[in-house]
């Protein structure tokens, strides 16, 4: 047991706590104003209802050695995860040091999904169908890339921290919502400008903070490992905001502050599943590629096709996740993680290949389920509020409060 | 020459703006305002204390017209802000004596298009 190893482990942990709140205001900011409180809200039950679900059993079924498909049930309430270190995962924390910050990471991934339904999406269908999504989405991808036993694991996928767990995962999820919950009343002919773009960026700021935890954490010790993690992490994210900054300045004429905190947090997105994998230079590339990619997929793919991921949870999170772990497979090196693998650049194109199927299976299974179980919440529930309410807002008919007030 | 006062649910203000434009009145001032008649507020809740009869969002129009464009702003108004609801809103009308465009300080109907 390291207790340097320990400390900052329970610190990333808070870290990437205050990245769900950070993801309510990056998100709230952008929503009408009838509707705010119903983002934070959501993000804040997610903080809640996700949190008792991973200690319950979310954790067993993601980390206890089961099938190469989906942990045990033998830690379930924590049943043999104490406080000494579990080997598999890492030997120099306590077992449940590893469990608190893995706990954060499901909290924030079903929260990402919020931005594909917000402003039309009943409260109650969202709690059913996050919880129904945590435990039959989430737990066992979680279980494939990063549990004993699982599958991709085993396959040699690499996935630092995320990318496929979280980012494909939710993004695709994502997208599959849209689909099924339909556009928001007046969506095309009437856009709807963000109520408040210092909220959202206040958010991206918490949330770049929060991914140094979420990034330099996933090393699990207070190591060189981490350390290129934190760099890369800063970098890649730098790479991009200034790139779609400089992408909307080409295209649009100006930059803006939407276009250059949307372009950092894609490139955190794509930074994820290598940072602990591949050098400054390398995270340059993906970050500024990242903005492509997700600058094309908001701003001309969205438009044109004419569906409502209102708030890009898709088009930064998947695409941005996608792009990530195949970048990955391309820029991974030995010589900055003589424990991984080198990736298509570094004269190892089999890692390339292995990230695809890697990406494609999350790609596959995530949206087969989620289709399945959004289908079910919606046939049971409705997962759409009546056009009166979207009218008003949810803010007043879901939870009947107010954000703010017109006169004292 | 009228000034037409109307006063309507938020969310039908696209739709109102955008009839407005088809018969060629495109100046309008808007303004957020509270308020309700018949139809009730919606009850809110704060630390579990309940506020009911609160005031409902309201956006009010003003515009001023000349004689013959009355009746189509007003025919306007109603296509884009009818929802067949409670609470769909009002529109006055009323005398406008005179009218002053700033800039070139012209007066009357020549100042109101």
């Amino acid at each position: 047991m390291n207790s340097g190893d320990t400390a900052f482990v329970l610190i990333s942990a808070g870290l990437v706590m205050l990245m769900t709140p950070g993801l309510a205001f990056f998100y709230g900011g952008m929503v009408r104003r009838k509707n705010v409180l119903a983002v934070l809200m959501q993000c804040f039950t997610i903080l809640c209802v996700l949190s008792l679900q991973w200690v319950l059993f979310g954790y067993s079924l993601s980390f206890s050695p089961g099938n190469g498909f989906i942990g045990g049930l033998n830690w379930w309430g924590l049943n043999n995860v104490g406080l000494m270190p579990y080997a598999d995962y890492s030997s120099t924390i306590p077992h449940q040091a590893f469990m608190i910050f893995q706990a954060m990471f499901a909290v924030i991934t079903p929260a990402l999904i919020i931005g594909a339904f917000a402003e039309r999406m009943k409260f109650s269908s969202f709690l059913i169908f996050t919880l129904l999504w945590a435990t039959l989405v989430y737990d066992p991808v979680c279980h494939w890339v990063w549990g004993t036993g699982g599958w991709l694991k085993n396959l040699g996928a690499l996935d630092f921290a995320g990318g496929t767990v979280v980012h494909i995962n939710a993004g695709i999820a994502a997208l599959v919502t849209v689909f099924i919950i339909g556009k928001r009343r007046g969506y095309i002919n009437r856009p709807n400008p963000p109520h408040n773009l210092p909220f959202t960026v206040l958010g991206a700021a918490l949330l770049w903070f929060g991914w140094f935890g979420f990034n330099s954490g996933s090393a699990l010790a207070a190591n060189g490992i981490a350390v290129n993690a934190f760099v890369v992490t800063n970098t890649a994210a730098a790479a991009a905001g200034l790139g779609w900054a400089v992408l909307e300045w080409i295209v649009n004429k100006k930059p803006t502050v939407f276009g250059i905190v949307t372009g950092a947090v894609a490139g955190l997105v794509a930074i994820t599943p290598a940072a602990g994998f591949v050098s400054a230079l390398s995270s340059i590339i993906i970050g500024f590629s990242a903005s492509v990619f997700c600058f094309l997929a908001v701003s001309i793919v969205k438009p044109k096709f004419g569906y409502d991921d209102s708030l890009d949870a898709f088009g930064v999170h998947g695409i941005g996740g996608i792009w990530g772990a195949l970048a990955t497979g391309l820029f991974a090196s030995k010589i900055i993680n003589p424990g991984a693998a080198d990736g298509l650049f570094f004269g190892n194109p089999q890692q390339f290949l292995i990230q695809l199927a890697a990406v494609s299976a999350v790609l596959v299974y995530s949206f087969t389920v989620t289709f399945v179980i959004y289908k079910f919440v919606d046939i049971f529930a409705g997962v759409r509020v009546s056009e009166k309410s979207e009218d008003i807002g949810l803010d007043l008919t879901q939870h009947h409060e107010g954000a703010y007030t017109v006169l004292e | 020459m009228k000034l037409i006062i109307a006063i309507i649910k938020p969310h039908r203000l696209e739709e109102v703006k955008k009839e407005l434009y088809k018969t060629e009145v495109n100046l309008i001032t808007v303004s957020e305002v509270l308020g309700h008649g018949r139809q009730k507020g919606i009850t809110e809740v704060y630390r579990g204390v309940k506020e009911s009869g609160n005031l409902l969002r309201k956006v009010r129009l003003e515009i001023a017209v000349n004689d013959d464009f009355v009746k189509p702003t007003i025919n306007a108004i109603i296509k884009g802000a009818k929802t067949g609801e409670i609470g769909d809103g009002k529109i006055f009308v009323l005398d406008l004596n005179d009218c002053i465009r700033i800039r070139t300080e012209e007066r009357g109907s020549a100042a109101i298009g």
